[in-house]
């Protein structure tokens, strides 16, 4: 197991799916979220942005889903400065911190939102649907509403509204952060697998070590203020990953690697600000 | 859940429907009670044996009267209703529209209707359209504003997955906006429907209509200059009925087409 800190400069090239140049992001108050961030994201690859909060690893994670503006720097999808419009081989999903549900639908038509918002006759989109929900273990809930279902089936909905329109790339946002540690272990043991048997690329945003590791085949550390990447770190073995993986001497060694990158981060954060402090004073 | 039936007692809808039923029967009997053993004049505070008589010996007047005050809190709150709504949904378009407009919803508001009353009953020749259009001046507020706070509440999840789908403008207005707001929209409908009957039975007391357009408020006012006190509480009674059914109807809508999504504790 490769465990020494990749060096994140790797041009774009024709499996690149997001690629973010020098980008930056400066609130009006001067609040500098993103420094100089570069990140590369392959065709295939599972990605976790690690960090603390305010290291800006969802306002990069909004940047690519076109809910925000970098103040600087350049995004690229599949090697085009414009966002994606849904075609073919190039479509994209999102998956939120909460569920977001629409309330007063039932599952099955907050699934076929995204298709109902293409235009997608229900004739068309009816079969879809169904597998989404099956894909997630939902079929029998279909006519459930949001509210009559768990705080993880929720989230199964809202993968399977994400899957529904067989996106090529997922960006999700701290989706299990909410979820008690069972529901969590379990949702992350099906997006792995998820991801091992599909054509897909998923960039994943998480202050958890653990589920970094176990989900990604690679972790991209991230420190705070200034929000910057320190680190890419790969995690091997391909394929599935179930419960054995988590008490695996690679996945103990993988976690202690991250902690001491975070810990050293945050150290030389806190000195970085007690530095800035001290100029002012 | 425990599979042995509850006690009668124990059932929600059965304490929901008998406990006020005990306590108005309790204050009912202490009320009758108190006015026999204390032999008050009846043109001070009636029994509600006496009440009771009036209403059955007068039912014609009162029904009448009643009719007319039906007739003007409905208009009124129908009115209210389509130009609440119509003017909230031109409100949420832009903040420049509100900040122009929202102004002068909050004056009219502020503004008491016994006295503008006067003057839209000058103005308007109709009695009965005048009433309206003070009753529904007076319910229209809360429809306005509670629409407008709907139509903002659609959640920023949400508002970012339609952006992120390519939502149109109109999409998110019909399958985001409109149904975030209707929660909202008949919590709105509870309160104007009250204000409604207020704001009938303030106008007919300023307007002191009699003839063929007197309402329940004109049946109080000419009871009250003869000391028929008993009339007085039949008018009175009758007055919070309908206002009491009227809240009911709007519940019962509410939880109509709300129905299942929404949590009933909610709003």
């Amino acid at each position: 197991m490769m465990l020494s800190p990749v060096k994140p400069n790797a041009a774009p090239d024709a499996n690149t799916v997001l690629y973010a140049n020098q980008v930056e992001k400066t609130y009006p108050n001067g609040t500098r979220a993103l420094d100089e961030l570069r990140l590369r994201v392959q065709q295939g690859e599972f990605i976790s942005l690690l960090g603390p909060s305010g290291c800006g690893k969802s306002t990069l994670l909004q940047m690519f889903a076109g809910l925000e503006e970098p103040s600087a720097g350049r995004l690229l999808w599949w090697n085009k400065s414009q966002m994606p419009a849904g075609e073919t081989g190039r479509r994209f999903s999102m998956v939120f911190q909460d569920a977001t549900l629409m309330p007063w639908a039932t599952a099955e038509v907050n699934v076929r939102l995204p298709l109902d918002l293409a235009g997608r006759s229900k004739a068309e989109s009816g079969p879809r649907v169904a597998l989404a929900l099956e894909t997630v273990g939902l079929a029998k809930f279909r006519n459930a509403y949001p509210r009559e279902l768990s705080g993880g089936m929720q989230m199964r909905t809202a993968i399977a509204r994400a899957l529904v329109t067989e996106p090529n790339l997922l960006l999700m946002d701290e989706p299990f952060g909410a979820l008690d540690e069972f529901s969590r272990n379990r949702l992350d043991t099906e997006l792995r697998s998820l991801w091992a048997t599909r054509d897909l690329t998923v960039l994943f945003v998480t202050h958890s070590i653990y589920e970094a590791v176990f989900l990604s085949s690679k972790v991209v550390v991230m420190a705070a203020r200034p929000g910057r990447v320190i680190a890419e770190v790969e995690i091997d073995g391909s394929g599935e990953r179930d419960d054995r993986f988590r008490v695996s001497p690679r996945f103990v060694e993988a976690c202690k690697y991250l902690s001491e990158l975070l810990a050293e981060a945050n150290a030389q954060g806190e000195e970085a600000t007690a530095a800035i402090g001290g100029a002012t004073r | 859940m425990t599979t042995s039936p509850k006690p009668l007692l124990g059932r929600p809808t059965v304490v929901r429907l008998l406990a006020p039923l005990c306590v108005g029967l309790f204050l009912l009997t202490a009320w009758q009670l108190g006015c026999r053993l204390t032999h008050v004049p009846v043109y001070l505070v009636p029994a509600p044996s006496d009440i009771a008589k009036t209403l059955v010996a007068e039912a014609p007047a009162l029904f009448r009267s009643l009719a007319m005050t039906l007739e003007v809190t409905l208009s009124a709150f129908a009115l209210s209703i389509v130009f609440g709504v119509l003017f909230a949904f031109l409100v949420v378009q832009s903040r420049a529209l509100e900040a122009s407009l929202m102004p002068f919803a909050i004056l009219l508001q502020v503004t008491p209707v016994v006295a503008v009353a006067p003057l839209i009953i000058i103005w308007v020749k109709n009695t009965t359209w005048a009433l309206v259009l003070c009753a529904a001046m007076v319910a229209i507020f809360p429809i306005i504003s509670n629409t407008i706070l709907g139509l903002r509440s659609a959640p920023l999840g949400l508002r970012h997955l339609f952006q992120i789908n390519r939502a149109t403008r109109w999409q998110t207005l019909i399958r985001l906006r409109i149904p975030a707001a209707l929660p909202y929209f008949f919590g709105g409908l509870r309160i104007s429907s009250g204000l409604a009957l207020i704001g009938a039975v303030v106008a007919e007391f300023v307007a002191g209509t009699g003839g063929s357009s007197a309402g329940l408020a004109y049946q109080i006012l000419q009871a009250g200059l003869q000391l028929n006190v008993p009339l007085m509480f039949a008018a009175l009674v009758l007055i919070a009925l309908f206002g009491v059914l009227l809240f009911m109807l709007m519940v019962a809508l509410s939880r109509l087409v709300l129905g299942r999504w929404h949590d009933p504790e909610a709003l």
